[in-house]
């Protein structure tokens, strides 16, 4: 007896982005199916694991286990991205702009952008350069870098309500992509797409950052707002949310305490080296299943897991 | 559940003589179809409509149970595929597998993290329920020992492994008490593992040979069998195919109301992976997505806590947000000289600000009122975090008591609520503190200074 599985209609498909120049450039999205539903429906491009680079030694904001395998280059960006590619397979460079933040170090812009520019320079793969959240400093770096950045294609994060304009406005001036960022809202998201649209950003160049909560900290936040995002996209036509989504989850995860405290601070929650490697993997594995089309990681052990398990799902 | 009104309607006698309390049948109908009704109430029902309208409000996936007392393990009855169109309701049992052919000290090792590696989270009890034994060597007497040992030893609910139908009955029969799954019925066996499966009343698996098809025969002879409680596993063991089919399995139980694949599934990760790091990969991915129970090669505190975490999350109801007790929190050894700040019991908020807490290392004490689990923002819009509320807490909860200043750090959100607040709280001085639970430790630390 055959047995008749019932099919999933999809009336609407992922749009396709690209990030970066030349060979190494990397294109995702493409998906006219739910995440890795190959068996009804095209799949597009496969998801990519971008790592994350600070533009400062993190120091105290990072545990050992964190900083282990980046020991000799944590206090130089450039040979950080480098040892990314190089050694882990890095397809894309996430650097966070760390030092700017007006609430620790409070760079001026023009620093950190050199440092940055540096970064772009010593990789051929696509960069994207995550802002710290702060509208009026975002915008200053950003504006800067937009600007020396430009024909590289750099994605430029987080752009908000609050700065897509003047952010929005220097991505178009120099042909970036747009990272359009909203909290954990299936609405304001597509709110600021539509933004984005009228501020004249073309669809080939946004990508969405639904807002990544970690493991144990609002990941099922993430996760359903992402599955409510690719129902919308695939299934209810909803065209202004046909954008790839990026997570920037190693950067989460790792605040936890739990991903950090050691063997023996913590000897209840087991081999620390393992630990936040899985909390790191298991919630990238979550936001893949929920539509994430670029997760940015730290850890290369689970940058490791993350992309033996894409391969198993392609 | 699954007929309309019109539908029911048909079935009923139509004689409009108002015994169930309401005066026409179609009204009756239409209170059965919104399940406000009963069909007990009906006297004249034939038995033929009684049996069609049972079947159809049966829920679509079959809600059974595995184990008995603190271990049990409820699964099945899930009645959605995305959680957030209502709420996943019966979290995945997660297994260690144990073998016959295992050395004593690793079964023991395993069954001291069993016990070992339980957290208390929000008020939850974070633990695994559930070991899988398995008959390795083709020795009942053995198997049956193994079996009893992890039994009396954890109290933890177990999946009996054997493809013997003997050895899984000598195995059975000292535990048919503890209600485990009898795994598996396969083509070759499931007549006589049917009949075990009744004599000793024990829930079953059954085992595919990796296509739904062959697990659509098991399942519908064994319901011919008249067994009810059945699990599923397919057979397959790769990654892409088994989420596939626990994807389609659950479509077809949901959308198609398709009875032979209305079973919980049963994921063999210990299977699929060569290392424990992969397997909590493999045991993730279906965590999300539609497994019934979940069997690891091993316990370790590294990979259980993780998964424990992603259990809850995807399992937590998206309409009732988590919340921590109301209550004061000492947080790194607070005394009577320590910044006293307050919050609400938002899940989230109460982690992140109770961490940042803890990482500034200034000894604090975190008070957290009861805001229905609503955050600082949204709390203080609905009236739930107001100068009032928070000022009879503040006064009740005894941290008055444990201080000797008189000053209250309030979230930054929540500013405007300082002026009525030192109304309610005589002599006390409110500090307005950060926005961003991020800058608590430098604010603590600036206090200090």
């Amino acid at each position: 007896m055959a047995f008749q599985p019932s099919k999933q209609t999809y009336s609407g498909q992922i749009r396709q982005v690209t990030l970066g120049v030349g060979d190494k450039a990397v294109t995702v999205g493409g998906k006219a199916a739910y995440p890795f539903h190959g068996f009804e429906g095209t799949m597009g491009n496969p998801p990519k694991i971008a790592m994350e680079v600070w533009d400062k030694d993190p120091g105290d904001e990072w545990s050992a286990i964190a900083k282990e395998p980046f020991k000799e280059v944590l206090g130089d960006p450039a040979a950080w991205a480098q040892k990314c590619v190089r050694d882990y397979g890095a397809e894309i460079i996430v650097v966070q702009t760390k030092s700017a933040d007006p609430n620790s170090d409070n760079k001026p812009a023009a620093e950190v952008a050199e440092v940055v520019k540096k970064v772009v320079d010593a990789v051929d793969v696509p960069v994207v350069v995550w802002g710290v959240g702060n509208h009026e400093k975002d915008v200053e770096v950003m504006r800067i870098l937009a600007e020396k950045g430009s024909g590289k294609r750099l994605a430029i994060s987080p752009v908000e309500e609050g700065d897509y304009k003047q952010i929005g406005a220097a991505c178009l001036g120099y042909k970036h992509l747009v990272v359009a960022s909203s909290p954990i809202d299936v609405n304001l998201a597509k709110q600021l797409n539509i933004l984005l649209g009228n501020l004249g950003v073309a669809t080939s160049d946004i990508i969405i950052d639904p807002t990544t909560g970690g493991l144990g900290y609002g990941l099922e936040y993430s996760y359903s707002v992402m599955e409510r995002i690719m129902q919308a996209a695939l299934t209810q036509e909803d065209e202004k949310l046909q954008q790839p989504m990026i997570c920037n989850v190693g950067n989460e995860v790792w605040k936890s305490k739990e991903a950090n405290l050691s063997s023996e601070e913590a000897p209840e929650l087991g081999d620390s080296s393992k630990r936040g490697v899985l909390m790191e993997a298991i919630t990238a594995v979550d936001l893949l299943l929920a539509g994430a089309d670029i997760v940015v990681m730290r850890h290369p052990e689970a940058v490791k897991l993350v992309k033996g398990f894409i391969q198993k799902m392609m | 559940m699954g007929l309309t009104g019109i539908q029911i309607f048909k079935l009923l006698p139509k004689t409009n003589c108002g015994e169930c309390g309401v005066p026409t049948c179609l009204a009756f109908a239409m209170n059965l179809a919104a399940g406000k009704a009963e069909l007990d109430k009906c006297p004249y029902v034939s038995e033929e409509a009684k049996e069609k309208l049972a079947a159809e409000s049966a829920p679509p996936i079959r809600p059974l149970t595995i184990g008995t007392g603190e271990y049990a393990v409820k699964v099945g009855g899930e009645t959605v595929l995305f959680r957030h169109e209502k709420t996943f309701v019966n979290p995945p049992g997660l297994a260690a597998l144990v073998t016959t052919e295992e050395d004593e000290a690793s079964v023991n090792g395993k069954m001291e993290r069993f016990k070992a590696c339980q957290y208390d989270r929000v008020g939850m009890k974070l633990r695994a329920e559930m070991f899988a034994v398995k008959d390795a060597s083709g020795d009942a007497a053995k198997f049956a020992a193994l079996a009893k040992k992890v039994s009396d030893g954890t109290g933890a609910a177990l999946i009996l492994i054997s493809e013997d139908v003997g050895a899984l009955k000598e195995a059975a029969a000292g535990l048919a008490d503890k209600k485990p799954l009898l795994c598996a019925a396969t083509a070759t066996n499931a007549d006589a593992m049917g009949e075990l499966a009744k004599e000793v009343a024990c829930p079953l698996a059954v085992k595919g040979d990796g296509t739904l098809e062959s697990v659509i025969a098991l399942t519908e002879k064994l319901t011919s069998m008249g067994l009810k409680d059945l699990v599923i596993d397919t057979g397959s063991r790769e990654l892409k195919k088994v989420f596939e089919e626990q994807i389609q399995m659950r479509r077809a139980a949901l959308k198609d109301r398709f009875r032979p694949l209305g079973f919980p599934t049963l994921i063999m990760a210990n299977e699929m992976a060569s290392d424990l790091m992969e397997e909590s990969l493999v045991a993730a991915t279906f965590i999300a997505k539609y497994g019934g129970l979940i069997v690891l090669s091993d316990f370790q505190a590294h990979s259980l806590f993780p998964l424990f975490l992603d259990r809850l999350n995807i399992y937590t109801d998206p309409q009732r947000p988590m919340t921590a007790e109301q209550g004061i929190y000492p947080i790194n050894n607070p005394d009577e000289n320590s910044p006293v700040l307050v919050t609400c019991n938002f899940s989230l908020t109460y982690f992140i600000v109770s961490g940042e807490i803890e990482s500034s290392r200034v000894p604090s004490w975190l008070c957290v009122q009861d805001t229905e689990g609503l955050s600082v923002m949204t709390a203080w819009a609905a009236g739930k975090f107001s100068g009032e509320t928070v000022g009879t807490f503040l006064n009740k909860c005894g941290i008055k008591d444990k201080v000797k200043h008189k000053t209250v750090i309030i979230p930054g959100y929540a500013a405007g609520i300082s002026g009525e607040l030192e109304e309610e709280l005589p002599g006390w001085t409110v500090t307005v503190g950060p926005r961003e639970a991020s800058q608590i430790p430098r604010f603590l630390k600036a206090m200090k200074g």
